[in-house]
């Protein structure tokens, strides 16, 4: 049971949900959109969040989109994650999503959710993070397409009142060479160790990982395509470049053991990628 | 829009059948279920999204409905275990001794009926998936994945 009464709002389009968010912030209360909504239930269950309305964003057509227009995959915000995996569209994100949580969780779990979530994996993230990807986003009332990383530098920088309603992902990306690999602890259904997205394109690998630093973030591409230098080496040349982005307080597994097992996955990588 | 800030009449399609409860909007759809409605083979476990055994079908699809709100639940369908009405997954758990203790069955039998339906072919890697999502004490996997195996075959 949530403890603290809100209130509920199901806008059917953009302009609705903005102004409704307005309207409640204009009173001082605490509006927040509202996508599938997992975590923000557990932790308003627990007490950890407060506020006065959720503002569902799922029956707004323009968040629940998921097609390819000319040129690019558009993935609406409040796409769930399952429906992603089942739609075959973008392999390596469908793969990457469908080890986040477990698959019931997936069916309500949305994209934009994910990324916005608080909890530090953000797996999700990944495969935008290496597809120059874009967000449209609502920003004072009007809609901008801007560069992914201008709203995500591995935690989502928003400002009161905004909401990304899309990813816009180039068609060009969506079936490259990939490779994804969740490695976890014990069981499989766990949060990642180490969680790792990455694609080939023409100008080489770029890999971005989660499970070893506070946040997601990018592997150094210009070492990763060292292609005159042994791949060992460049193995070994990555992770130090790295040192400062890995944590080292994480209960599941020691900043050495984490080390380890993205020395073996980037090793992995390299020999998946042979040929492609 | 849709809109609602305190408890109020609404109506909700469970089993089939369309039910007007009143709810506020804070509550969960577990909640609902079983305290507004009396649909009680929706068992409460870790209330967090972990154990699967409040798992209900939405629109078809499984979904725990500890983290879903009763709310979001207008217009949509909802089929509680209740409203599974001796379904072939039902009768395939009693032959294959699907159940030790039962308190995880009805999320479980949710789960497998929902992939009985969207997934008629699937595969033991598919099965396994759908089946991470719930949680047996009794560690009764093994006769459970035998129970969606025998409907999935169409030997039930």
């Amino acid at each position: 049971m949530i403890a603290f009464d809100f209130a509920y709002f199901r806008p059917n389009t953009l302009k609705e949900a903005t102004e409704i968010y307005k309207q409640i912030a204009l009173t001082g209360k605490t509006p927040v959109y509202y996508g599938g909504g997992t975590e923000i239930i557990s932790m308003a269950r627990t007490g950890s969040v407060k506020f006065d309305a959720v503002i569902d964003i799922k029956s707004i057509p323009e968040c629940t989109t998921l097609c390819v227009e000319s040129d690019r995959l558009i993935i609406g915000s409040a796409v769930t994650l399952t429906k992603i995996a089942e739609s075959g569209c973008f392999p390596l994100l469908g793969e990457t999503v469908s080890r986040i949580a477990d698959h019931t969780i997936q069916g309500k779990i949305t994209i934009g959710g994910n990324i916005a979530g608080t909890i530090i994996y953000r797996e999700a993230a990944l495969p935008l993070m290496i597809t120059n990807s874009k967000v449209k986003i609502i920003r004072k009332n009007r809609l901008h397409d801007v560069p992914f990383f201008d709203v995500f530098d591995g935690d989502l920088h928003l400002q009161k009142g905004e909401l990304i309603v899309q990813f816009l992902i180039d068609k060009n990306y969506l079936n490259l060479p990939y490779c994804h690999v969740k490695k976890t602890k014990l069981d499989k259904i766990d949060y990642p160790l180490l969680s790792m997205a990455a694609i080939k394109t023409n100008n080489g690998i770029s890999a971005a990982v989660s499970g070893l630093g506070d946040k997601p973030f990018l592997l150094p591409g210009k070492i990763l395509n060292e292609t005159d230098i042994p791949e060992t080496i460049r193995v070994d040349k990555t992770i130090a470049a790295i040192q400062n982005n890995i944590i080292s307080d994480l209960i599941i597994a020691s900043k050495e053991y984490r080390v380890f097992v993205l020395k073996n996955v980037l090793t992995q990588m390299f020999h998946n990628f042979k040929g492609a | 829009m849709l809109a609602f800030s305190e408890k109020s009449i609404v109506k909700l399609n469970v089993n089939g059948e369309n039910v007007t409860v009143m709810i506020n909007p804070s509550y969960t759809l577990l909640h609902v279920l079983r305290e507004e409605l009396g649909l009680t083979g929706t068992k409460p476990g870790c209330e967090n999204g972990d154990c699967g055994a409040c798992t209900v079908l939405v629109d078809g699809w499984p979904i725990k409905s500890c983290l879903m709100l009763a709310a979001e639940a207008i217009g949509h369908q909802i089929v509680t275990v209740e409203g599974l009405k001796n379904a072939p997954i039902q009768k395939s758990f009693v032959e294959n001794w699907g159940f030790q203790c039962g308190y995880c069955t009805s999320g479980f039998l949710m789960v497998c009926h929902a992939l009985k339906n969207i997934h008629p072919d699937a595969n033991d890697f598919v099965i396994e998936q759908w089946l991470q999502s719930n949680l047996c004490r009794c560690t009764g996997y093994g006769e459970i994945k035998n129970a969606v195996k025998a409907v999935l075959e169409n030997r039930i």
